[in-house]
């Protein structure tokens, strides 16, 4: 068990770099979920983390320890891959012992760990398979059991249930979760998945081309998006925006204006007339006939049906589309001009640059 | 399947059904005609042996007139060591130079891939000299030396492609249970290589028998004659001793035969499924 500290980390590839001074503390136990684009350098920050991929520049700390030149097997680490990354030709009692001869675990230590990692996972019945004679999840409980017997102080995890099916993945996900609240380890988690991310973490890291955009609760990133990627980033479907500008100051308040609105009335903090900036409301707050200072109307274009919500799809004056969740039997028809609401803590707003405006 | 896919299938077994004859009547002719007498040899040389020209003589004669059984056992440790050394210093060369990047890598895989395309025959004077100053002359350490060097290229080739498509969260898995890279190699790699590891074998042990060139230049005495060398001495300039000859070709067949039946059980692959999804 052990705190992570990244200060600074670099990577460049030639010309291009993949991660720009990322700077992140994860505490003791915690569960940290690392989200973002494809290619936007996650993979990269957890190989650098593992020690598999040198740093360009920057250092890494586990358990208060500078790790940059460590072997990854001397960071105490344990890393489970997308691919499963099982050892072929050795079952799967090999393939979680493999690793523990060579850093100099006794035969007897082995044999306990791997029961142990075996009933946890519930693998008793396969140790004497060979992996091509398991299934996807039960390789991927392997994977997992490989790295738990080696009892690391952080685990890695990238994308571990990207290669499961939908029901797998639920089950699994609850069983990684379950497995954290037991070991009370540390866990970097790499996942494309916002359910994943929402639901296991502790703490989600929303990275953008190989920076931090935000780190934060879930909710948190949730209701407080610090800037327009992350707002964009989290949430599905994603979060409706709209142009303004302030067209207005008046007595510490500025007049949000824009054509596809009603105008309403913010603090005006260090907000200049003129100032670009964008509104943002997820579907799922606009609700029609509510009360807020946010007002959009739209003509129903399209409306998907879920079940437990439907998604109306809704085009503005200015002719583009914008999202609006439906609760209940009655959806409106397409042709239909709708009024929808948004109140005050869901309205979010962002200056030129895409960070947030408090409202 | 269509038609059009069903007229391609059989022009493609034309194709392998031909070259397979092309390929294996001459061996079955040498090995018919090492059972029969030699007027036979001669009267029907495409029929099998019959009672009446049923003959071991050729046989007989080997065993009896030569020194056989020393070229036999010349011929297997020189293929099975270079073929060993091949195969050890192929696969570990190819590891490095797939997997690390070290200063000069790319130029010794270029260095290395040049001697593909160029025979080391073209040195053999160079060669004869290297061996006649290294007071090797004669013995069979020339001949694997040869052979390892001949080699080597084709098979650090091979296996590095197959190396490649050994998937690199394997690797990085095992570095990250603290395996090192030494074991990586003999204990992850090279399990996972056994298919390719039997083609390069196949590849590399078949010239190697059948070499005549090396020998003849490199070796002078009995003692080190290789059985296609041994073969030599039943053609005469002016009198050949068919029976001889046959008898004993066809016995220096038989081990490359036996060889590629245990080996073809290897080259097919499949080993890796399993590994990942
Ligand atoms: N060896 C390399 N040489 C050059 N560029 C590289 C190398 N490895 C990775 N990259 C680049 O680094 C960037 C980040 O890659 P990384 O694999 O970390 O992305 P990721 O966030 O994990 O994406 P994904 O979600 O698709 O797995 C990519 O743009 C990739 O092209
Ligand atoms: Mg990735």
């Amino acid at each position: 068990m052990a705190n992570l500290r990244i200060e600074h980390l670099n990577k460049r590839y030639g010309a291009t770099t993949v991660l720009n001074d990322v700077n992140l503390s994860i505490g003791d136990g915690e569960f940290v979920v690392l989200v973002g684009p494809s290619g936007c350098g996650k993979s990269t920050l957890l190989r650098m983390i593992a020690g598999l991929d040198g740093a360009s520049g920057g250092d890494i700390h586990i358990a208060d320890k500078l790790v940059n030149t460590l072997a990854p097997a001397e960071r105490g680490i344990a890393m489970v891959f997308q691919s499963y990354a099982l050892y072929p030709h050795m079952n799967v009692r090999k393939n979680m012992t493999f690793g523990l001869k060579f850093t100099g675990v006794p035969p007897t230590e082995r044999e306990r760990r791997v029961a142990k990692a075996a009933r946890m996972l519930r693998l008793e019945e396969l140790l004497e398979r060979y992996p091509r004679d398991l299934s996807g999840g039960q390789r991927q409980r392997v994977a997992i059991g490989r790295a738990i017997v080696r009892e690391p102080a952080v685990f890695l995890f990238d994308e571990p249930l990207s290669n499961l099916d939908a029901a797998l993945r639920v089950s699994t996900r609850v069983e990684i979760a379950n497995l954290h609240r037991l070991l009370k380890s540390t866990i970097v988690y790499v996942t494309h998945d916002q359910v994943e991310a929402m639901t296991l973490a502790d703490r989600i890291v929303v990275m953008n081309k190989g920076c931090i955009e935000q780190v934060g609760k879930p909710l948190d990133l949730y209701y407080e998006p610090a800037n327009l990627f992350v707002a964009g980033f989290i949430g599905s479907p994603a979060m409706n925006f709209f142009e303004a500008e302030v067209g207005g100051i008046e007595g510490g308040r500025a007049r949000v204006a824009g054509t596809a609105f009603r105008n309403f009335d913010m603090p005006a903090a260090s907000l200049k007339v003129g100032d670009a900036l964008t509104v943002g409301v997820r579907p799922e707050h606009l609700v029609r006939g509510g009360a807020g200072p946010f007002l959009a109307e739209g003509i129903v274009e399209l409306v998907e049906r879920l079940g437990e919500a439907s998604f109306a799809y809704l085009r503005r004056v200015d002719g583009r589309i914008f999202v609006a969740e439906v609760r209940g039997r009655q959806t409106p028809a397409p042709g239909e001009t709708v009024t929808l609401v948004a109140a005050s803590p869901d309205v979010h707003v962002f200056d030129a640059l895409g960070l947030r405006v408090a409202t | 399947m269509t038609t059009d896919q069903r007229a391609r299938s059989i022009g493609v077994h034309l194709v392998l059904i031909a070259y397979s004859l092309l390929a294996v009547g001459p061996i079955l002719l040498v090995v018919m005609n090492s059972f029969k007498v030699r007027s036979a040899i001669f009267g029907s040389p495409l029929a099998p042996p019959d009672a009446s020209t049923f003959s071991l003589v050729g046989y007989e004669k080997v065993f009896r007139s030569s020194h056989i059984l020393t070229y036999y056992s010349n011929s297997l440790i020189v293929t099975l060591v270079s073929m060993a050394l091949v195969l050890l210093f192929g696969a570990m060369a190819a590891w490095a130079l797939t997997e690390y990047r070290f200063r000069g890598s790319t130029a010794l895989a270029l260095f290395l891939s040049i001697g593909i395309m160029v025979p080391i025959r073209l040195g053999s004077v160079a060669i004869l000299n290297m061996m006649r100053s290294a007071g090797l002359n004669d013995t069979l350490t020339a001949l694997v030396l040869v052979y390892v060097a001949q080699g080597l290229p084709m098979s650090i080739f091979i296996l590095s492609e197959f190396i490649q498509q050994i998937p690199k969260d394997l690797r990085d898995a095992a570095r990250c249970d603290g395996v090192p890279e030494t074991r990586i190699f003999f204990e992850v790699v090279a399990p996972l290589l056994r298919p390719a590891i039997a083609t390069v074998a196949v590849f590399t042990i078949v010239p190697i028998w059948n070499d005549l060139w090396f020998p003849l230049i490199l070796t002078s005495s009995d003692s080190t004659h290789t059985v296609t060398l041994g073969v030599q001495q039943f053609l005469g300039q002016y009198i050949t001793d068919w029976n001889s000859v046959l008898a004993a070709l066809s016995m220096a067949i038989l081990p490359v035969v036996v060889i590629y039946v245990i080996l073809s059980r290897q080259l097919i692959a499949g080993l890796t499924s399993g590994a990942v999804k």
